[in-house]
């Protein structure tokens, strides 16, 4: 391991005892998770990651019951266990369930709760953003889930595919599914512009691009996914109730709507989700196998490759889903080769895996057995694959149970057993306490053996002819016995997940506990101290290498005596370094937010807006909206307070700003992380406009004539102004000339109503009626985007006129007016994307 | 003066590194993705019908692989030459200026080869199949 020469090093002596017990106190009472009631206000990762964890794992079981419910049912041929209605809602929400929330949830909520260690960091820059997050998940899960008790629940699959979902089921059971879940998908990418910046900005000092821990590569390459995949099934979320809630006919063919482009948008999300939660698994083996390897991971850069190749590679392969719906054969043939080539960087990090298991000594444990597990099942998914890849085969195997062996051994395989690997690596860290290995090895010959026996019959019972998604089948068709033995092993497979759960909960008072960094790892997170202190790290240390346990001499000692930075919360706030993306160069002491409860109100009347609005209850809905905006801006009120000097001195002879603005900040990343996903569902409904374009012969249609131009270039000219003024007042804020920023930001403000009002007046007054045909719908869709977003624009406009009158922004602290700036870089694309599709496009079509 | 002995050449500042370039032959291989597709999606459903339509599109996918090919081929040789300043040995684990400038070299150049590798994959499906059907 070599270093430069001018790295800091920490202090030579440590402070002495009187000083680092003051310095405890403080950051202890600093860190203070609230007791009582008050508990639920905590937003610190430890508790927030924690409940996550909770909540997500027991979405796995009620899921699982589920798949038993629906293995009893076939058991036999033409059981009556349950009814066709029932079936229906239960595989839908099996489904469901699994893929938003157990699978996903489950790495935001592992991140949440082990990636600050991972870093050193105090905490994730945003806390009650992840707080938000977690409130609204479980809001939003439990009213899911729920609607199975009243006989109410979806039960269109997991994939709610029109015309069956939009125009043969009526009932509130699809409403559920696409608010409930857009609801979710909201927390995610929240959880994801939290991850993102947390990787990139809150890394300890000296923590260079090239040192980071691979599962912080694999959390940067996920989260940054999640950004560009859900947002489109947002777009798809939104046509689809429109349809069913207003009749606007975008997948209704007698109105010129197609079923068709639903299925792109559910899969251009669908199949990178697949990854999406098959990456942070990998992630989670590549911290789990050096440290029972007892070696540093072999072919770090490989894995990275791995990591960021199969991250993009996922997108190119979402129509390989829909092989079998008549698309031209070049275009089966792009999407059929972009899958075969995603096996090339999946096997890569296998590799990678096998080869430092062989370079080094390998230690047993119940951790790697699941790991092992998992690899072996992945491979076996991964290679079938590999063959439904091809499509001559798909158009075989398509919507047969030979899909359903293969999907869950590449998801239990890729994501079930490296979590249950997670759960015994981590759970000392974050119980104090090991699992036990004994009832481990158990639990791994139950799972592992249930779980083939469970599903590998499936693939025989596919390639004979049986089809998925049926509540029966008649007997005699060679389907009995392959049935009967994958509902056996389901039952196996559960045997061993119930001891698994109870060894999870069962108490362990009279345990001693474990010892201090148990597997001997040599990553950060291992700092955490047995039973855990609230701080995180107790100083944060300088990095010199990638396994700094294993590497560093003295690093623990030297970062439990405060020898590092931030020994000490003097003015008893909860701060952290923010650092350089490359070089990991502090640039901040930030300062992060503590307990409050002002995160479950906003996130109750989110929540209630969509669930109000499944319900078709308007004015509660509206109302529970706008409490939700009220909820959301008082708590930006309250971030980036401005300090009560410049600078800190964080120790080792270093002296950090506490207040950043511009591209240096953490708000202003997670202002253009937003943006970014914000701008590709808005991108995902130009798409629905082309597609309609291309399967027309005349879009736009001769008898729908609007939105016309006057209207929507005025409020082109109207935004563009808006965004003109929005920028100079940025610069009179800042040249701190008071009268004219507010008539500037006044003026921009009025500008960004007019010009709101302008793009709805152009379909309005055109009378386009978005419920005679596709054309007026999507028209309407793409203005009404902009007019929300131009609403937003204005608000923020006006937030910053009320900071600067409360003193809350200034000259010097504008961070506010630099971050809505830049919200309005996008916005002013919106607009002229929007303009430029809905007036300018029918001129070229 | 020798390279060795220049602090600039041996210690690479952060801003001389960009961190973006990791990403740009990955999504180069997506605009190529996308770009074949959607010719080939609007061509088929447009003008599928005549039989040369499908020679056009034949062209545009060998413009875009060309292209393409040629820039994550310069990004390509971008990382090999970061790479190999100073030494090519991996792996780049230490705390230097140095490794970390080489290691992103070293990643652009292997997410280059696998774009590379991707783009041909989509590239040769126009030389398998020739009409729309």
């Amino acid at each position: 391991m070599q270093t430069t020469e001018n790295d800091p090093e920490p202090l030579p002596e440590a402070p002495p005892l009187e000083v680092r017990r003051t310095q405890e106190e403080r950051l202890l009472k600093a860190w203070e998770t609230p007791k009582g009631w008050r508990y639920w206000s905590a937003v610190n990762n430890s508790e927030v990651g924690l409940w996550y964890t909770v909540a997500s794992f027991c979405f796995f079981l009620y899921g699982g019951v589920l798949a038993l419910l629906m293995r009893i049912q076939l058991a036999v041929p033409e059981n009556t266990f349950l009814t066709a209605n029932q079936y229906n809602q239960i595989f839908t929400m099996h489904g469901s369930v699994m893929m938003f929330l157990f699978a996903v949830p489950i790495f935001e909520a592992f991140s949440i709760l082990v990636l600050p260690q991972m870093l050193g960091a105090r905490d994730l820059p945003f806390p009650r953003l992840s707080a938000y997050g977690f409130w609204s998940f479980i809001i939003g899960g439990v009213f899911v889930c729920g609607s199975i008790f009243f006989d109410a629940a979806p039960r269109g699959g997991w994939f709610m595919y029109p015309p069956l979902t939009s125009s043969y089921q009526s009932d509130v059971g699809a409403d559920i599914w696409l608010l409930g879940l857009t609801f979710i998908e909201i927390a995610s990418i929240a959880a994801a512009i939290e991850l993102i910046v947390g990787v990139l900005k809150c890394r300890p000092p000296g923590m260079r691009i090239n040192l980071i821990p691979l599962y912080s590569w694999y959390i940067l390459v996920v989260a940054g996914m999640i950004l560009f995949a859900f947002p489109p099934l947002i777009a798809g979320d939104i046509l689809l109730e429109m349809e069913r809630a207003f009749h606007w006919p975008f997948f209704d063919p007698a109105r010129g709507g197609d079923p068709v482009l639903w299925q792109h948008l559910f899969w251009i999300f669908g199949h990178p989700e697949v990854y999406i939660i098959f990456l942070p698994s990998v992630a989670l083996m590549a911290m789990i196998v050096p440290t029972f390897a007892r070696t540093p991971i072999v072919g770090y850069s490989w894995v990275v490759l791995s990591a960021v190749g199969t991250g993009f590679l996922s997108f190119g392969l979402w129509v390989h889903h829909m092989f079998t719906t008549g698309l031209p054969g070049v275009s089966l043939g792009i999407f059929s080769a972009a899958s075969q080539a995603v096996a090339i960087p999946t096997g890569v990090q296998i590799f990678c895996f096998l080869a430092t298991l062989v370079a080094g000594r390998v230690v047993k444990s119940a951790c790697l057995l699941f790991v092992f597990a998992g690899l072996a099942t992945f491979i076996i998914g991964g290679l079938t694959g590999v063959m439904v890849a091809v499509a001559p085969f798909d158009f075989q195997a398509h919507d047969t149970y030979f899909i359903v062996g293969h999907l869950h051994y590449v998801l239990i395989g890729g994501t079930i057993f490296p979590i249950m690997a997670g759960f015994y690596y981590f759970f000392p860290m974050v119980r104090g306490k090991k699992l036990s290995e004994r009832i481990g090895t158990i639990v791994f010959w139950l799972v592992f053996i249930g779980f083939n026996v469970g599903f590998f019959p499936m693939h025989i019972s596919g390639m004979m002819g049986m089809p998925r998604r049926v509540f029966t089948y008649p007997a005699g068709m060679g389907f009995d016995t392959l049935n009967m033995i994958s509902t056996i092993g389901a039952f196996i497979l559960a045997g061993g997940l119930l001891l698994f759960f109870f060894d999870v909960v069962r108490p362990r008072k009279n345990e001693p506990y474990s010892e201090r960094n148990p597997w001997n790892a040599g990553t950060l997170e291992w700092l955490a101290e047995i039973p855990d202190k609230p701080w995180g790290a107790r100083s944060i240390p300088e990095i010199d290498s990638r396994y700094p346990l294993w590497d560093q001499p003295n690093f623990v000692r030297d970062v439990d005596e405060g020898r590092f930075y931030l020994p000490d919360a003097k003015e008893v706030l909860r701060e952290t370094i923010v650092t350089s993306v490359i070089d990991a160069r502090p640039i901040q002491c930030l300062r992060v937010a503590g307990p409050t409860f002002i995160t479950v109100w906003a996130a109750i009347f989110t929540g209630g807006f969509f669930i109000l609005a499944t319900y078709h209850w308007w004015t509660s809905a509206v109302i529970s909206g706008l409490l939700a905006i009220v909820m959301l801006l008082r708590w930006a009120w309250t971030t980036a307070p401005i300090p009560e000097k410049d600078s800190k001195d964080v120790g080792l002879g270093m002296t950090l700003p506490i207040y950043v603005s511009g591209p240096n900040a953490v708000g202003w990343w997670a202002m253009f992380i937003t943006m970014t996903a914000d701008l590709t569902a808005f991108m995902s409904l130009v798409f629905g406009y082309f597609f309609y374009w291309t399967v027309h012969k005349d879009f736009p249609p001769e008898q729908h004539q609007g939105p016309g131009v006057f209207w929507p270039v005025l409020s082109l000219v109207l935004f563009a102004a808006s965004y003109g003024l929005t920028l100079l007042s940025h610069r009179w804020n800042r040249e701190d000339n008071a009268k004219m920023f507010y008539g500037g930001i006044i003026g921009a403000a009025v500008l960004s109503l007019g010009g709101t009002a302008a793009i709805i007046a152009g379909p309005w007054t055109t009378n386009l009626d978005p419920t005679s045909h596709v054309y007026p719908a999507i028209v309407w869709v793409l203005a009404g985007w902009m007019a929300l977003h131009g609403i937003g624009g204005l608000i923020m406009q006006l937030y910053c006129l009320a900071r600067r009158a409360a003193r809350r922004m200034t000259a010097k602290y504008d961070a506010d007016i630099v971050n809505v700036c830049l919200y309005w870089h996008f916005l002013a694309l919106t607009v002229f994307i929007t303009v430029g599709v809905i007036a300018g496009f029918p001129f070229l079509a | 003066m020798s390279r060795i002995s220049d602090p600039e050449y041996m210690q690479p500042t952060e801003e001389q590194d960009r961190f973006w370039i990791l990403f740009a032959s990955p999504t180069i291989w997506a605009i190529h993705l996308l770009a074949c597709y959607i010719t080939a999606a609007i061509w088929c459903a447009k003008f599928g019908e005549t039989e040369s339509a499908f020679t056009t599109v034949r062209i545009a996918f060998a413009v875009y692989t060309v292209v393409a090919l040629a820039a994550i081929g310069w990004l390509g040789w971008i990382g090999y030459q970061q790479q190999r300043r100073v030494t090519d040995k991996t792996p780049h684990d230490d705390d230097t200026p140095l490794d970390r400038h080489r290691f992103l070299g070293f990643a652009t150049l292997l997410l280059s080869g696998l774009s590379a590798i991707a783009t041909i994959y989509v590239a040769l499906v126009a030389v398998f199949i020739g009409s729309c059907d």
